[in-house]
């Protein structure tokens, strides 16, 4: 409660503060982003909660269970190209603190590289199963089991294409502020599905293997 | 296609035709004339006096937070008033279906509406009533509130403002679109799992609640990504945490809550996609679908969700209880604290909406005991309130009569939910009407606290006040209203009337069913007084001119600058100094002080992009209802390309140059009355000075010599 007891000064007190103080673009937008994350792993974390329901044994109603279709070393394959595409991509954010637009676009290529493989063994894993008939609509697990997945492989999709087009505007524009900021955007994207994954990997692909 | 389809599809209308247009249907076809009608007269309007440039420039392009805002509030009143059309239907209906004998015509065996129609006016009331209504007025007016608050000069992130909009105003296109083109989910607001499965719904009525579900959630969710990032990031210089103005917080505490359990709905109903479209059995009775998942998961979301609807409510009466009462909020620090106390426990009670899936005693208890901790905050901010008001100088304005009113329909509402958190009471009760009532209690909280700051804020936006008489006649028809039709809902709860009853069987429902009708006719008048106050008050602007400080006790920053509030919002951003700025200022007798040196302001420019990804929302949302795949995937591939256009392009903005400020500056001064003569005449006398001031004794508060009123 302000009390009216004490002076104030009329000719000292500061009442208007002006332009100066400035708002910092590139922490604006990159706080907005990490709570976009945020809302992106309540995606994930119910999707997980889904495949948790949906993983009793009658899930599957009598068709087949993770134990008898998952492939942790094939999956382990992704993983690694998966780290080995953010690791890529932290190299070429050390090359933007110098200012090296080569580095940041042969950085950014490596990490689509890889992120191309991980996408193509998924989906070469996909055909695998649906070769033994293994599909969303054999049961309520497995439906639970491709959305899990593939909600995430949507995710590195998309984020392949933008990392086409920061390639791309990286190539034709300065390091503006915009420019930097989105791929520092990109970055916790990507790290974030690099995050998932390894939730993914842990509780789909070897406790499936191993229940 | 991986779903066996009942009935006709084919490539290129996917499963529209034209016996698919209700046109034989009694009611929906002359509405839909009506609808024409109305809207070719008013594009012939707008062509005729030219005003299609001026419509473009100046609104559907905008990124201005307030234009946005009032659009919302116009996008929220008229899915109000169309929320209100189903409501008086299911009234009039049940009256008149009402006993075994009931006589029916239209095609109904009681009353006026079959069953399959009647299913879908109470699925569509409820959705439009909280997703469509309720969340954009709220959504409107922090957008409008927020950034004056804050000292701000627009949102974070303007640009996504605006794209918010557009996708929830593709949302309402696609609803009020499942009236006229094939028939809308007959499920009820949140579906029940199997029956929205293809097998029992092959219409597309479940395919329009989807998308319409999905295209909220997601403007939604890019608003509460926009509003936290303002309050944490825009604030003036000196706007601490510990000065924040009550709304902006339970504004923060609520886009928190959005921000976080909105995916969960968008999983729940893309769960619940992917059965219908792709075959999964996520839900189905068969094949190890879990028909409870659904239900959990939707109320997951849909517990949190009604607190994302009351706690920016709370925060509007919070703003206008201590203007009127002349004096600062009370326990400021416990009314934040209990806010997001509030928020934290709303996310653990989701299973009190079916206690009767039979979860066993422990579980039960620990969700009882959950929901019962909600009221231990909720009663901290009604003593709050009440102790603002105890000993303060009352006045009483429309803006004040919403607020109190707020606070009856508060108490009702928690008190039944109190009720209704014991699983004992629940099992009796539970699905019967005494929900409905108890809901509707608090949702008409938020409707009264939405009136309450339209009038309150009005001034602000618009520069003028609304008539306070007319605003107190809607205010007592509407809440006779009320009355007239949740008091008998609460009894025949008691008596054991189902909900979403098309045929109420039970003769003895039928005295309580017609008062209920009563109640429907009066809140017509009501509306009818809106609409009178609306006109008189437009009327009648010039006289009612408001100053900077419109209510002459107000106490944010939000009433410092200019009424209306010019688009840049302050001239020159303002230092805050104490927690109730403008009070402050009054207090201290600096109101009148004006800044000497103007600089130079930056702001965002227009852009038609948001409107069209709006479009392309709704497009892809109408052709994945129908299944027509080549237009859902042109128009997926066309709103990413317009995102990677607007990224390439990017918003250098435009500056306004510092004299240009300054001359706008002085002349909204000119034109506006003085701020520190106390306006309002009715009521005690009320005047500029805060109750437990001493300034005005000093003669420091009263520069240019307003009378003191304190006694
Ligand atoms: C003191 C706080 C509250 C308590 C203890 C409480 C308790 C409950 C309970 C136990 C139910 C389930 C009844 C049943 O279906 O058997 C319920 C339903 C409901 N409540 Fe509340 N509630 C509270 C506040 C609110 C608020 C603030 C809102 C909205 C703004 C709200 C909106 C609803 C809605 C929409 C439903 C039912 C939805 C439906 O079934 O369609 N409640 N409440
Ligand atoms: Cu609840």
């Amino acid at each position: 409660m302000s009390s009216a007891a004490e002076k104030v000064d009329p000719e000292k007190v500061v009442l208007w503060a002006g332009e100066h103080e400035g708002h910092d673009v590139i922490s604006t937008r990159t706080f907005g982003f990490w709570l976009y994350i945020l809302s992106d792993g309540m995606l994930f974390a119910t999707l997980f909660a889904a495949y948790g329901v949906l993983s009793y044994a009658h899930s599957y109603y009598t068709g087949p269970t993770p134990a008898q279709f998952v492939a942790p070393w094939y999956t382990f394959i992704q993983t690694m190209a998966l780290f080995l595409s953010v690791l890529a991509y932290g190299f070429s954010m050390t090359a933007l603190k110098h200012g090296n637009r080569a580095g940041v676009i042969n950085g950014l290529l490596a990490a689509s590289v890889l992120g191309v493989v991980f996408l193509g063994l998924d989906i070469h894993d996909v055909l695998r199963m649906f070769g033994m008939h293994i599909t969303p609509w054999t049961s309520g697990g497995l439906s639970a089991f491709y959305m899990l997945t593939q909600v995430h492989a949507a995710h590195i999709f998309f984020g392949l294409i933008w990392m086409l087009v920061m390639i791309y505007q990286v190539m034709r524009k300065e390091f503006t502020e915009e420019v930097i900021g989105r791929l520092i955007s990109l970055r916790m994207f990507w790290q974030f599905q690099a995050v998932m994954w390894v939730f993914i990997y842990v509780f789909v692909y070897l406790w499936g293997y191993m229940s | 296609m991986l779903v066996n389809l009942p009935g006709p599809w084919n490539p290129w209308l996917g499963r529209l035709a034209l016996s698919e247009i209700p046109y034989t249907n009694p009611i929906l076809a002359p509405l839909f004339v009506v609808v024409v009608v109305l809207g070719l007269l008013m594009v012939a309007g707008i062509t005729y006096y030219g005003k299609w440039g001026y419509l473009w420039k100046e609104w559907l392009t905008t990124v201005d937070h307030k234009k946005l805002g009032i659009m919302y509030i116009i996008l929220g009143l008229v899915m109000l008033f169309r929320g209100f059309i189903d409501g008086l239907m299911m009234r009039t209906q049940q009256a008149m279906a009402v006993g075994p004998h009931a006589s029916g015509m239209m095609g109904a065996v009681h009353g006026y509406l079959t069953p399959f129609h009647f299913g879908q006016i109470y699925s569509a009331h409820g959705m439009i009533m909280i997703l469509l209504a309720a969340t954009p007025l709220l959504v409107g007016i922090m957008n409008i509130v927020i950034p004056l608050q804050i000292g701000a000069r627009d949102m974070a992130y303007p640009y996504l403002n605006a794209l918010g909009l557009w996708i929830t105003a593709a949302a309402v296109v696609l609803i009020m679109a499942s009236l006229f083109v094939g028939d809308f989910a007959h499920n009820g607001w949140f579906g029940y799992a199997p029956i929205f499965e293809l097998a029992y719904s092959p219409g597309v009525g479940v395919d329009y609640w989807i998308w319409t579900f999905q295209l909220v959630a997601l403007g939604t969710t890019l608003g509460s990504i926009n509003f936290i990032a303002t309050i944490v990031k825009m604030r003036a210089p000196g706007m601490k945490w510990s000065r924040l103005p009550m709304f902006t917080w339970a504004s923060l505490s609520a886009n928190i809550i959005a921000l976080t359990s909105f995916p969960c709905l968008q999983v729940a109903i893309g769960l619940v996609a992917a059965d219908r479209y792709l075959g999964t059995h996520f839900f189905t009775a068969g094949f190890g679908g879990n028909l409870m998942l659904y239900t959990n998961l939707f109320w997951l979301w849909g517990h949190p969700e009604v607190y994302f609807v009351i706690l920016p409510a709370f925060g509007m009466i919070s703003e206008i209880i201590p203007t009127f009462s002349e004096k600062p909020l009370f326990g400021y620090v416990t009314m934040v604290l209990a806010t997001f106390a509030i928020a934290g426990v709303s996310w653990l009670v989701w299973l009190h909406h079916f206690f009767t899936m039979g979860m066993g005693p422990y579980v039960s208890t620990e969700f009882s005991v959950a929901t019962m901790l909600v009221g231990i905050p909720t009663g901290v901010k009604v003593f709050n309130w009440a102790f603002t008001m105890y000993r303060g100088r009352l006045t009483y304005t429309a803006a004040m009569y919403w607020a109190l009113g707020a606070l009856f329909l508060l108490l009702v509402g928690g008190l039944t939910g109190m009720m209704l958190s014991i699983p004992a009471i629940n099992y009796m009760v539970h699905n019967s009407v005494f929900v409905v009532a108890h809901f509707h209690m608090m949702l008409l909280c938020i409707v009264y606290a939405i009136f309450g700051s339209v009038i309150y804020w009005f001034p602000k936006v618009f520069g003028y006040t609304l008539n306070e008489a007319w605003g107190k006649v809607m205010f007592w028809l509407f809440s006779a209203g009320t009355a007239l039709v949740f008091i008998p809902m609460f009894m025949e709860g008691f008596m054991g009337m189902t909900r979403r009853l098309d045929w109420p069987f039970d003769p003895h429902w039928a005295p309580y069913l017609n008062i209920q009708v009563l109640g429907i006719l009066v809140y017509v008048l009501s509306i009818l007084a809106f609409v009178v106050m609306l006109y008189v008050s437009i009327r009648d602007r010039a006289q009612h001119r408001a100053a900077a400080d419109a209510w002459g006790t107000s106490r944010s920053l939000e009433w410092l600058t200019a009424s209306p509030v010019p688009f840049y919002n302050f001239a020159v951003v303002p230092q805050v100094n104490a927690r109730d700025e403008v009070a402050w200022r009054r207090e201290h007798g600096l109101s009148a002080q004006r800044a000497s040196h103007y600089d130079a302001i930056h702001m965002p420019n227009n852009t038609g992009i948001a409107i069209i990804i709006g479009g392309l929302t709704f497009v892809l949302g109408f052709a994945l209802t129908w299944r027509i795949w080549w237009l859902s995937l042109i128009s997926l591939l066309a709103i990413i390309v317009m995102m990677i256009y607007r990224s390439a392009k990017g918003d250098p903005g435009h500056v306004i140059p510092a004299e240009e400020v300054e001359r706008m500056d002085r002349e909204a001064e000119r034109t506006m009355p003085r701020a520190d003569l106390p306006r309002h005449s009715g009521g005690v006398l009320g005047g500029a000075i805060a109750y437990d001031s001493g300034a005005a004794g000093e003669g420091s508060a009263n520069l240019r010599g307003a009378p003191d009123y304190r006694p």
